[in-house]
């Protein structure tokens, strides 16, 4: 048994993973990131659009601050999300993105003087201030008041991710490329590491480490129709899962995006919209404004995909060989900017559709793209009942999403959870508490009972058909476990999971092969997705309400009353064929936004009886404080600068310092 | 160039497509490199993504491939497609005839059938080259970013697009004879860090890392690099101009 020694051991070589080990390894740990591709490969290259950040340097950005951002995303999550953390992004974000200038990326700029855009289907004229030349612009997205998400023309993600990891290459932390985290290694009470799989050669090593952080992304391939990259199977969230004591948060939480091209499945970006696209149908009528005349085709993400998938059904869609869809047309922003800022997204088109973008109408329809649960997590990314094992970005809920997430502030979490939970890994390591004592003998039993699973598996000489059943898990979830539920295809779904969970344990292998065998490598985690996904569809069964993403059509309203709280998924029993259900209730006590409408949507939730005395304390508040400075007005309704790290507490500079 | 034209799909029957794919494990001692060819029937809007899936769940459930964004994004799946660098994802079937040939990249270490270690040399070559921005001086977190030219910032962008696939490599002739060579996805960086003010470094300081045959010096002008970036850098003036300087850095 090989074992490998370091302070911190960070699974998954993303932009989460890369920020938090840069963060640990600049308070002097001895870090190793575990990555399953080359780390520059990770599916934070598929970012397109923007990261979101207040900064407020455009002249449709005036007025943008924290404050702005933190309500567009509690009312963007509709309302589950921690509002705490909300407040600890919205704060770090601008100097996240001011840190990321710093280390090389490439951010497009505001060009001072007049310049035209597309708003609302009309070319207008915009015109930006000399005193904002050469700093950082920003285009629209959905959900948000201002114009906040920061862009590398449409390839955000990229640009952020070579520039920090080339910042992890100039620290000299090693990344073990091919590298799969199987189990973690633990004792009920602390985590000391993991048992890792080379998918080189197929053995299994013992990586021990005083801290352990989860930074694998999301599970989007539990899904047929996802946008999401191969790599995006959720084994992170699985491992800890299969501790017994992590619980993973908010699962049935699972983002559609609107615009996926089809029937490939592949994204493209929110952007598009935001720089003035829009969505039209069979008979080339643009239909957004019927449903949503305040944000049209900028309404959150949820309220999008549901609106388009609902004129589907309505009869109302175009259709192809492959099945139905509607149409995203860009045809009126022009060539030059098409060229210039959505050259991925013209790129896409003409590679997988044959379409010029500039000239043709792009077919889409929802798509899976994000999953807002993941290991749950304190503010500082630690998870509260195994000592030692952190998690960040996807990965994890320390619940910034809540229920729904906003285009752009996902990318934004990866490197601000990263500047944060390093921290607190950091912080951690330097405590007693970071000390350990590991017992060989556990390392060694988590080691060989990990072994033991594979050879279960390669010798296993049942009938089933590891691929055959992936596909059909996927199917499942598609279909039944989408964008519009209902109780009976969610229990249809349930009980067929979970028969697929007996039945893969009954793979057997088409093909031995020296090395890491890929069929093995599926079969293996097939037996990992099937409980992402019936912790997604058992938990969209029990919640008898629509939030955010999770929309019933037999439960359609919002119900603060009862639903105000957290799903926590846990797996106690490795033989049990369902998830153990458990919830935490968000406190309206403490809400600096308390439950309301979000702008767009529905406006008929059944409400707390919580909200209107928090409500009534807030304008109590407010009007006593009539005049004071709005960071004290802040301070006074939600104190939240104490939970972050002290260097990330600093107000934030703009050029309008009136904001 | 983006290619526009496509071949006609043909009417009526789907097509049967051969696809020979040259095989090796390296992890097995006995294994030799061979083609061998699968049979499958052409699907609409086939890529080899979904061809060479098709082909691991139904033929040869031990097949090795990369990919990982199946968008054209992260680089991870090119291959020699017909002899050609390409990635695999984005190329469609019905771009390609009855009978086509896929091989592993070469130069780069094989891990097995259609998959090399790219990552293990992109990160070895960035290290060499120092390929970050060097700046010692404290990043002012709450403070405005510096300004920059958004014109300046665009051409850096573009530059920066590079996505390490490996296909310049796998088509350069020094490559093929000089182990060493940092290839144009090398030669590319030192120009992006070279034109991003950010960098504080010099072109004397960019000469010692590749001042020399296995750098600038050792690129024939071939540019086999630039027929085959799938991003459409513009390698061929990056390492003309960089040539230049470098050349009249040592003449002085």
């Amino acid at each position: 048994m090989e074992v490998i020694h370091s302070d911190v051991l960070i699974i998954g070589g993303g932009l989460a993973g890369l920020r938090t080990a840069l963060a640990a390894r600049k308070r002097g740990n001895n870090v190793i990131i575990l990555s399953l591709v080359p780390p520059k490969r990770s599916h934070s290259a598929a970012a397109q659009g923007g990261m979101q950040a207040s900064l407020a340097n455009t002249s449709k950005g005036a007025g943008d601050n924290e404050d702005v951002h933190f309500e567009d995303t509690v009312r963007g999550s509709d309302w589950g999300n921690d509002q705490e953390v909300a407040r600890m992004f919205v704060h770090s974000a601008p100097k996240a993105v001011r840190e990321l200038a710093a280390w090389g990326v490439p951010w497009n700029r505001v060009q001072a003087g007049d310049h035209e855009a597309i708003i609302d289907g009309q070319r207008v004229t915009l015109s930006e201030p000399a005193a904002a030349r050469g700093l950082i612009t920003a285009r629209d997205f959905g959900g948000t008041k201002k114009w906040r998400t920061c862009y590398v023309s449409d390839g955000t993600g990229h640009a952020m991710l070579y520039a920090v990891s080339d910042q992890a290459i100039a620290a000299g932390i090693p990344v073990h490329e091919r590298m799969e985290a199987v189990s973690l290694i633990h004792d009920g009470a602390r985590c000391y590491g993991a048992i890792v799989r080379n998918l080189i050669n197929g053995r299994l090593l013992a990586y021990v480490a005083r801290a352990t952080c989860i930074a694998t992304g999301g599970f989007g391939r539990i899904y047929q129709s996802t946008t999401n990259a191969v790599i995006n199977e959720g084994i992170g969230a699985a491992i800890a899962l299969e501790t017994g004591v992590v619980p993973l948060a908010n699962m049935e939480a699972v983002q559609f995006h609107p615009t996926a091209i089809f029937p490939a499945g592949i994204l493209v970006t929110e952007g598009c919209r935001g720089d003035g696209g829009l969505l039209r149908d069979v008979d080339g009528y643009r239909f957004m404004p019927d449903y949503e005349p305040e944000k049209k085709e900028l309404a959150s993400r949820d309220v999008v995909s549901r609106r388009m998938e609902s004129h589907i059904r309505s009869g109302k869609g175009a259709s192809n060989r492959f099945g139905e869809h509607l149409w995203l047309v860009i045809t009126l922003l022009g060539e030059a900017h098409i060229n210039h800022k959505l050259r991925e997204v013209k790129e896409i088109c003409q590679y997988f559709l044959g379409v010029d973008p500039a000239e043709q109408y792009i077919p889409v329809r929802p798509a899976q793209h994000y999953t807002m649960g993941g290991v749950r997590t304190n503010h500082t990314g630690q998870t509260p009942t195994l000592r030692g094992l952190f998690a960040a970005g996807e990965a994890a809920c320390w619940d910034m999403h809540g229920f729904n997430r906003l285009g752009g502030n996902s990318v934004a979490e990866t490197v601000v959870a990263g500047m944060i939970v390093g921290e607190a890994i950091a912080d951690f390591c330097a405590t007693p508490e970071g000390d350990m004592q590991v017992s060989t003998a556990l390392v060694r039993a988590s080691w060989e009972k990990a072994g033991a699973e594979f050879a279960a598996i390669a010798d296993n000489r049942g009938g089933e058909s590891a691929s055959v059943l992936l596909l059909r898990m996927q199917a499942i979830m598609t279909t039944q476990v989408g964008i519009v539920r209902h109780h009976e295809n969610l229990a249809a779904a349930v009980d067929e999971l979970q028969q697929l969970i007996l039945r893969s344990r009954q793979v057997g292998l088409h093909a031995t092969r020296a090395g890491a065998n890929p069929e093995l490598t599926t079969a293996w985690r097939l037996q990992r997705m099937l409980k992402l996904a019936l912790c997604v569809a058992y938990g969209a069964l029990q919640r008898t309400e629509s939030r955010g993403a999770h929309f019933r059509e037999d439960f359609p309203r919002r119900n603060d009353a009862e639903w105000l709280k957290r799903t926590l998924a846990s797996w106690p029993v490795a033989d049990q064929t369902l998830p153990s259900l458990d919830y935490e209730a968000l406190a309206v006590s403490g809400m600096e936004l308390p439950p309301g409408w979000r702008g767009y949507g529905a406006r008929d939730a059944i409400e707390h009886p919580g909200t209107a005395v928090r409500q009534a304390e807030i304008d109590d508040i407010r009007a006593a404080m009539t005049g004071a400075d709005r960071h004290a007005v802040q301070q006074a309704l939600m104190p939240f600068r104490h939970l972050l790290p002290p260097h990330l507490r600093g107000p934030n500079a703009r050029l309008r310092d009136s904001a | 160039m983006i290619p526009l034209v496509r071949l006609q799909p043909s009417p009526g029957q789907p097509r049967r497509l051969t696809i020979n794919i040259l095989l090796c494990n390296p992890a097995d001692p006995l294994s030799l490199a061979h083609l061998q060819a699968f049979e499958i029937e052409e699907a609409d809007g086939m890529t080899l993504f979904i061809a060479l899936n098709e082909i691991r769940s139904t033929q040869d459930a031990s097949l090795q491939f990369d990919f990982v964004c199946r968008a054209g994004i992260c680089g991870s799946c090119a291959m020699l497609i017909d002899g050609r660098p390409g990635l695999a994802c984005r190329t469609l079937t019905r771009d390609l005839g009855d009978h086509l040939t896929l091989a592993p990249l070469p130069f780069f270490e094989l891990i097995g059938d259609l998959s090399v270690n790219t990552g293990k040399w992109m990160r070895g070559t960035s290290e060499r080259l120092q390929a970050w921005i060097h700046n010692s001086a404290t990043v002012d977190l709450d403070a405005l970013e510096q300004r920059m030219e958004p014109e300046l910032a665009e051409a850096i962008y573009e530059l920066d697009r590079c996505i390490e696939c490996g296909c310049c490599i796998a088509g350069c002739g020094t490559a093929q004879m000089r182990e060493k060579f940092v290839g144009a996805v090398g030669l590319n960086k030192v120009a992006r860090f070279r034109l991003d003010p950010r960098d504080t470094r010099s072109d004397d300081d960019f000469y010692e890392l590749i001042g020399d045959d296995d750098g600038i010096f050792g690129c024939m002008s071939l540019l086999g690099c630039h027929d085959v970036c799938p991003k459409q850098l513009p390698l061929q003036t990056q390492i003309a101009y960089l040539r230049r300087k470098m050349a009249a850095l040592a003449l002085s």
